[in-house]
């Protein structure tokens, strides 16, 4: 498994919750924290787990998530 | 050129459109403005121009707004009820600043109406119509080819001013054939660059066309805009015409076919030794208020004759104020008053 | 966060052809999702410099603040027509109306029909969230029935209002339209279909083949009262029972 991770607009987030029900590998949680906007963010509970598959990303309706993945050596 | 032809008044609007540069017309069928939409629906492919018989008024209009987001000379026209479906769309083309053409062959109403002569519309036309603070330039040809004339006109100061004009006529002008030599065609590069058109924001930023902002600070602000630019067009657009008011006693104030009749009655008139006159507004909006209130206190009576229950009336008084009598006669529902019944109108106040 | 960029790729980013601009959805609304994906296939394509966007009056009413692209804000309803001037007055730009339920199924019903009837070289993304979601939770022609909503609050009863209207099926009884499809956005599956769909719809306009309408069951978890999870749930269990996920015409 590819290592991933995400990086989170925290100004973007409006803490909907939909990218915490979309990953596979239950990396992301509620940070607890309030962004300006007054919204419970996201933040990566268990990084290590990140695949980078990208599945929070492509639900987040305010397009507050990037998504890296580590490098892949290139096949011999 | 310099041909005459014996075309109609409706045709003559159409050619004039096409002769203008209009690029996109859409329309709706009503009578009796028929012979605009055929002549249209004739010419506009042949030419390799859009010709969109659209499912009703209010689609047409806003494909029309839409066609003149894009930037194009773009047109379409209708008859009284159709006009009311078009009124949301006219409110738009004026919050958004959108150049286009609209005409009003108007015909008796209310509601359904009759399909005969009318200018019942006169307060839709000049009074807004549609909803919120706006007004459009409003011209009122009398003759067939002051029709064409002022259709060319429309179009040229639609996008100066970037805003609706409406030519506001009549079935009995739009179904009269008479002689008449077409404008020229324009010279397509005399039309003004419009750089705020959705084109495609190829090497610029994007453009965007609306009507409103949430913001009461930013909506009023477009407002003023607006009313700043309604400034402007009363100051350079005013047209009027006056004939025979230089001894005269008695004016006629008339729009459009109205006018072109009351001319028969000022000359009969005259000759019975009568001092009559006319001033006949061209632009009905603006409507040319000094100019009357001017001519107002040189005569003791100003008569306004109207196809109406006494639209236009109501400006007349506002220009004229206690300077002169202002009496009234109309006729509603599609019957045109005569020469003969306008003039024994006359001798009662001409005295 | 801290990325380390020496061994890490960025695969996942906001698609060039958005503005940096926030969204004015509510939290978990599709609206937004939609907005990504519209902005991915336009950067895909290579058409922002000549797109246009049509937006509705609804809660995508600021659509034309999303996209670096032209817009217009068109009056409640009628972005079809709208859409169709500008195609019409220059059919080299890339036209694409954006409109809820009440904008496309209701108020713009005739402007609608006759645009795909025509067969007009657009491409209509039609947000069914079954309610009007800008004006407060009324009944949309979509609510299903007994859904409760502002406008009946005892539920959809069909005696009174009738039943959902199933709007792309109407339009794909028309000969014209080359492409009708209704997707959703309730799981990642459907959210990849659904790309693959708008892609399709509007690779159809470039290619001049002609009318695509993407119906998209979509969720207002705030009129719905529900919650963004519980409203993803209630599209896939009961709302697509009642519109079916897949193509209705596909004439390519
Ligand atoms: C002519 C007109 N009628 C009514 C309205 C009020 N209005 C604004 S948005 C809306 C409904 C929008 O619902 P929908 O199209 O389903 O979009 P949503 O907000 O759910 O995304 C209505 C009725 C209006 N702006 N204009
Ligand atoms: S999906 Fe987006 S907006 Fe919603 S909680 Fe996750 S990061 Fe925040
Ligand atoms: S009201 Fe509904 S449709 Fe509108 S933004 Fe909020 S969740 Fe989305």
């Amino acid at each position: 498994m590819p290592r991933g991770t995400v990086r989170i607009d925290e100004e973007r987030c409006k803490g909907c919750g939909l990218c915490i029900a979309a990953c596979p590998q239950q990396v992301l949680g509620f940070s607890g924290e309030l962004n300006h906007s007054g919204y419970n963010v996201v933040h990566m509970e268990r990084p290590s787990a990140c695949v980078g598959c990208a599945f929070c990303a492509m639900t987040c309706p305010d397009i507050a998530i990037e998504v890296y993945r580590q490098k892949v050596p290139a096949q011999s | 050129m310099g041909k005459r032809d014996l075309l109609r008044g409706n045709e003559v609007i159409a050619e004039a459109a096409i002769r203008a540069g209009c690029q996109c017309y859409f329309a709706y069928p009503i009578t009796p403005q028929a012979e605009l939409l055929e002549h249209m629906a004739r010419n506009m492919p042949r030419l390799g121009r859009t010709f969109v018989q659209a499912e009703s008024e209010i689609a047409a209009v806003s494909m029309v707004y839409g066609a003149a987001a894009a930037g194009v000379r773009t047109m379409t026209s209708s008859s009284s009820p159709g006009i009311s479906l078009k009124q949301e769309g006219i409110s738009y083309l004026a919050g958004s600043n959108l150049p286009a053409v609209i005409v009003n062959v108007v015909r008796g109403g209310p509601g359904l109406g009759d399909i005969a002569p009318s200018q019942c519309d006169y307060f839709q036309a000049t009074k807004g119509g549609g909803h919120g603070d706006y007004h459009m330039i409003v011209l009122a040809p009398s003759t067939v080819p002051e029709a064409g004339e002022l259709t060319m006109l429309a179009f040229e100061l639609a996008d100066r001013y970037r805003t609706p004009v409406m030519i506001l006529t009549d079935g009995l002008l739009g179904q009269m054939m008479e002689p008449v030599e077409l404008p020229e065609p324009i010279d397509p590069a005399s039309i003004p660059a419009k750089p705020w058109a959705t084109t495609g924001a190829s090497g610029r930023d994007p453009n965007i066309i609306l009507s409103f902002d949430l913001d009461p600070e930013v909506l009023r602000q477009m407002n003023l805009d607006l009313q700043a630019k309604y400034r402007r067009i009363e100051e350079a657009e005013l047209r009027y015409e006056e004939t025979m008011t230089e001894d005269a006693d008695l004016v006629i104030a008339a729009h459009g076919t109205m006018a072109r009749i009351a001319e028969t009655v000022v000359r009969r008139a005259r000759e019975e030794g009568l001092k009559v006159g006319l001033f006949r507004p061209i632009t009905v909006w603006p409507f040319p208020y000094e100019p009357l209130r001017e001519l107002s206190s040189h005569v003791s009576t100003v008569l306004t004759v109207e196809m109406s229950a006494g639209q236009m009336w109501e400006d007349v008084r506002l220009a004229v104020a206690e300077r002169a009598a202002t009496p009234f006669y109309g006729e509603m529902g599609g019957i045109v008053p005569t020469p003969r019944d306008i003039l024994s109108e006359v001798r009662k106040h001409a005295g | 966060m801290q990325v380390e960029t020496a061994d890490m790729v960025k695969v996942f980013s906001r698609p060039q052809s958005l503005t940096a601009a926030k969204s004015t959805y509510c939290p978990g609304c599709h609206h937004g999702i939609l907005t990504r994906i519209i902005g991915k296939t336009i950067d895909e394509l290579g058409i922002a410099e000549r797109t246009v966007c049509i937006a509705p009056v609804g809660c995508s009413v600021f659509a034309y603040n999303w996209y670096r692209c032209d817009a217009i804000q068109a009056a409640h309803g009628r972005a079809s027509a709208v859409a169709t001037g500008v195609k019409r007055a220059d059919p080299n730009l890339i036209v694409f109306a954006y409109q809820g339920d009440g904008d496309f199924a209701s108020i713009g019903t005739a402007e609608s029909i006759h645009a795909a009837n025509r067969g007009e070289n657009i491409t209509v993304i039609f947000v069914n969230n079954q309610v009007y979601g800008m004006t407060g939770g009324e009944m949309a022609p979509t609510s299903l029935v007994h859904q409760k909503t502002t406008t009946t609050p005892a539920g959809r009863d069909p005696a009174q209002v009738g039943y959902p209207i199933r709007f792309s099926e109407m339009i794909a009884q028309l000969d014209a339209p080359t492409y009708i499809t209704r997707q959703a956005l309730f799981d990642t599956r459907r959210i990849l279909d659904t790309e693959e769909a708008i892609k399709k719809a509007f690779e159809n306009q470039v290619n001049e083949k002609g009318y695509s309408l993407v119906e998209v069951l979509s969720t207002c978890p705030t009129n719905w009262r529900m919650s963004p999870i519980a409203s993803n749930k209630h599209v896939a269990d009961v709302v697509t029972e009642v519109f079916p996920l897949g193509d209705l015409v596909d004439r390519r």
